[in-house]
């Protein structure tokens, strides 16, 4: 039993799923949900995608008010927490303090800002509210530069062409995606973006932002009234950092997602931990590890030690009518095996570690629950079986 | 406005109304249904807003999705053949008053 007080500082999706599982395991002492964002915690993926094109604001909201009251949950929205004194064990927000028993760090992401000429002309797409600016931009013809090839580059991409806007996409990697997937994915996509009429360059990233639009390294001018800064983000450790705890690439935590205090978490975007197949560390941004982190924490919280953190990452991506789907973890040097149109299949030292697939969620699902076992079937075993998932 | 009646394990039951076009899932969310999780917020991708249409309302609700089948055999309880992924049934005029239950996990 556990009835200490929770705070957790970030109201994002995995700061909301830490306190809704610290009460469903049966945390009996006060919880604290602090958010500098304004309003109800609310779900990011759609911003990119179903939301530009229907606006409904209303429907990204993660639960209802009454739900906060119902679970004794005490969501503070629109307040930042400024510092974490670890000594007195309280959090300060303004001239206000707050003390913890426990405090779990879901701060989240922000826009990378590339040191870019004009870069503070683009838009960025990381909140609702940036979310509803470029709905707004977008309700006449425009003619729209896209700073970053990643996910949210493609998606808003894919959302503006389907509006008949012209896009273009400037990605200073050699292929879309290529932090996250393999190059034969990329090529995918590229073909398909292409085939949408998006105009990709590859290899070619923004070095100014003018008042017509944007210049490419190649010394190419882009004509645009609309650019979207989407290359990529940094998580938001301050906080952790002038606390005094070790930030490399995210808040560093242990297997049980703890950082050096024993006091404190970190999960989600924000949180740099062990991949447990690979033992390299890594930082998440995906709901599915803002939210297996929180229920990770909550269980460790209420009922004491757990097992090590060991859920298997999951992701996607919607773009056009394509539905990309990861799962696992491809380490740096993975290689590729290729089976038909829809699925790409990854190794690590032998063993495999990911499996990408477009609109197949059938060997998705295959590859979450195989890669989940204890022994994952090796590059021979694969072979034998003539690469089919679905022979396991 | 469309009814839907959402039977909890524990036997709760919370009454909500939707649009048409809304889906059940969206509709156990926005009233704070606990029995419902939607992770991915109707994308599709979690298997984690399993319902079980109740048998009277069971051919009303229409086939499963392209893809729900396989997303639902990763259903954490048992799936039987009134499961569905409560965010691909979308609320039309002849089901109101559809009643579903809930499982007594998602995740
Ligand atoms: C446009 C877009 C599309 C995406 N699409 C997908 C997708 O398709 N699939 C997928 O899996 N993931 C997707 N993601 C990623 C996913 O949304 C994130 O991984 C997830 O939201 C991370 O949750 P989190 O709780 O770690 O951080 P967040 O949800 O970002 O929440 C962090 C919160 O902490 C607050 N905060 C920060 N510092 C403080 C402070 N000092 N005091 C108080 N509050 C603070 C921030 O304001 C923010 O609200 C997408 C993200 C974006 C932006
Ligand atoms: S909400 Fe995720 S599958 Fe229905």
């Amino acid at each position: 039993m556990s009835d200490g007080h929770v705070v957790i500082v970030g109201a994002g999706q995995g700061g909301l799923q830490a306190a809704m599982s610290l009460r469903q395991e049966g945390h009996a002492g006060p919880v604290t949900l602090i958010g500098a964002e304004d309003g109800l915690p609310y779900q990011r993926p759609p911003l990119s995608k179903d939301y530009l094109k229907t606006g409904q604001a209303e429907k990204l909201v993660l639960r209802p008010a009454g739900f906060f009251d119902r679970k004794a949950i005490d969501l503070r929205t629109g307040i930042k927490v400024d510092a974490v004194d670890r000594a007195a064990k309280r959090v300060r927000m303004g001239d206000e303090t707050l003390a913890f028993d426990t405090l779990i760090l879901a701060t989240g992401t922000r826009n990378l800002i590339p040191p870019i000429a004009g870069i503070s002309r683009a838009l960025g797409l990381r909140t609702l509210a940036d979310a509803q600016r470029l709905r707004g931009s977008l309700t006449r013809p425009r003619r729209v530069a896209v700073i970053g090839g990643g996910f949210i580059g493609l998606e808003f991409a894919a959302v503006a062409r389907s509006f008949g806007h012209e896009v273009h996409i400037a990605e200073a990697a050699p292929r879309l995606m290529s932090r996250v997937v393999s190059p034969e994915m990329s090529a995918r996509f590229r073909a398909k973006h292409e085939a949408l009429g998006t105009r990709l360059h590859l290899g070619n990233g923004v070095i100014e932002v003018t008042e017509i639009g944007v210049v490419l390294a190649n010394g190419m001018e882009i004509v645009a009234d609309l650019v979207l800064l989407a290359a990529g983000v940094r998580p938001n450790t301050e906080l952790a950092e002038a606390a005094g705890l070790t930030v490399d690439n995210g808040v560093v935590v242990d297997p049980f997602l703890r950082t050096a205090d024993p006091h404190i978490y970190a999960l989600g975007d924000c949180c740099a931990f062990s991949d447990s197949r690979s033992g390299i560390m890594v930082r998440l941004e995906s709901v599915q590890a803002a939210t297996d982190h929180a229920r990770a924490i909550a269980r460790t919280i209420v009922n004491g030690h757990q097992a090590p953190y060991a859920a298997v990452p999951w992701f996607w991506s919607d773009q056009a009518d394509w539905k990309l789907q990861i799962a696992g973890l491809a380490v740096p040097g993975a290689t590729s095996v290729t089976i038909g149109e829809d699925t790409v299949l990854r190794f690590s030292a032998d063993r495999l570690s990911a499996v990408e697939t477009i609109n197949n969620p059938k060997v998705h699902m295959k590859a979450r629950k195989l890669l989940a076992q204890e022994t994952v079937p090796t590059y021979s075993d694969l072979a034998a079986r003539n690469f089919d998932l679905a022979m396991f | 406005m469309i009814k839907v009646t959402f039977i909890e394990h524990d036997g709760t039951e919370t009454t909500a109304e939707g649009d048409h076009g809304d889906s059940v899932m969206s509709l156990a969310v926005a009233q704070g249904v606990d029995g419902i999780v939607a992770e991915c917020g109707g994308g599709m991708m979690c298997a984690t807003c399993h319902c079980y249409v109740d048998d009277a309302w069971f051919g009303k609700t229409g086939p499963r999705s392209e893809g729900e089948e396989d997303m639902l055999e990763s259903a954490v309880t048992e799936v039987k053949p009134t499961s569905r992924l409560s965010c691909q049934i979308t609320l039309s005029d002849d089901l109101d008053g559809l009643v579903v239950r809930l499982p007594e996990v998602q995740v």
